[in-house]
């Protein structure tokens, strides 16, 4: 004998469990006094380029770190070290995304309080990590100008969850035909007032007003501290 | 595709809940955000491969897909976007990030059969 079922209201976050890593992470970190960057991508965009001159560029003057997710293998690690700052991959197998908690364990032995900047770069993919909280302070999402104008239009999840856009290769730009005033158009549209950086990891255009407003924010953040 | 890692832990918090209810659930239902980066579809067949022996197999998972709603600084007032590709008020068209619905990823009921 079968009775009609019963609803039972509840109420819960299924991402819950990395929202609570995530805070605690961002609490860590704001003690610490750290400023932390998390960068996304589709794959390809130059994430571990700009990474890897964002690192000497900011190496000689501040303590800087990286962890970096990859599906698989340590070479981006290995690319970065050269920089001489602390690199470690996270290699998450055949999860396509950064979670909270494996940055958690990824920064076991290191003390944020001994960092000025700690960068996270995240799997390539445009999809999923727009779900996940890093505990990041900024999350810039990054798209080269071969990638088309159209990037923020079909992807406007992540570039919604992101602070600031980043349009890499940009000596590249005349090459692709790239439409500035269209990719301006599109960012702005799927988040109104976003902040765009345009920069060449290849030429270094871009990079003294880039490296500069990351200095600037972390003068921000000691001195809101303070 | 990280829908099927999210389908497991919806099987996980709908277990944890069934078990305080004395039951077997026999529906899910969840509330999705437009802005939640998952889809639902693919979250629908995720749910099934996740359901697979465990107590919730053959449960059904109900999806209500929640729209993206911003405030209007010009209306002074909350609105629901048309669509994610346009973060502009439906009313007056002046552009706003700032979003007050549509990241949602919430159990929010079990049917429940004794």
């Amino acid at each position: 004998m079968s009775r009609e079922p019963r609803l039972v209201e509840v109420r819960r976050n299924i991402l819950k469990q990395n929202d609570v890593v995530a805070r605690e992470l961002r609490d860590r970190f704001g003690r610490a006094g750290v400023f932390v960057v998390s960068m996304v991508s589709s794959p390809g965009a130059g994430k571990t380029a700009l990474l890897e001159r964002t690192l000497a560029l900011l190496h000689p003057r501040h303590r800087v770190a990286a962890l970096v997710g990859d599906l698989a293998t340590e070479n981006d690690a290995a690319r970065l070290a050269r920089s001489g700052a602390p690199v470690r991959q996270i290699t998450t197998g055949t999860t396509c995304h950064l979670e909270a908690a494996m940055i958690r364990t990824g920064l076991e032995g290191w003390a944020p309080d001994q960092l000025d900047f700690l960068f996270i770069e995240n799997v390539g993919n445009l999809v999923c990590p727009a779900s996940y909280d890093l505990g990041e302070n900024l999350r810039f999402v990054l798209m080269s100008v071969t990638e088309g104008e159209d990037k923020p239009l079909k992807y406007p999840t992540i570039f919604n969850s992101a602070d600031v856009a980043v349009i890499t290769k940009v000596d590249l730009a005349e090459a692709v035909e790239f439409d500035w005033e269209a990719a301006t158009r599109n960012i702005q549209a799927v988040r109104p007032g976003m902040e765009i950086v345009r920069l060449s990891s290849k030429t270094g255009a871009g990079l003294p007003q880039y490296v500069a407003s990351l200095e600037a924010r972390l003068a921000e953040l000691r001195g809101a501290a303070v | 595709m990280h829908e099927l890692s999210i389908a497991l832990g919806i099987v996980e918090a709908a277990q944890e809940e069934a078990e305080r209810h004395h039951g077997r659930v026999s529906a899910v239902h969840l509330r999705v955000g437009a802005l939640s980066g998952v889809a639902p579809e693919a979250l629908l067949s995720s749910y099934e491969i996740a359901c697979a022996d465990t107590p919730l197999e053959g449960s059904r998972l109900v999806i209500e897909e929640v729209p993206v709603v911003v405030y209007c600084p010009t209306c002074d007032g909350p609105r629901t976007l048309s669509s994610v590709q346009w973060f502009c008020c439906s009313e007056c068209g002046t552009p706003t990030p700032d979003v007050r619905q549509g990241k949602e990823l919430e159990l929010v009921a079990l049917e429940i059969e004794q």
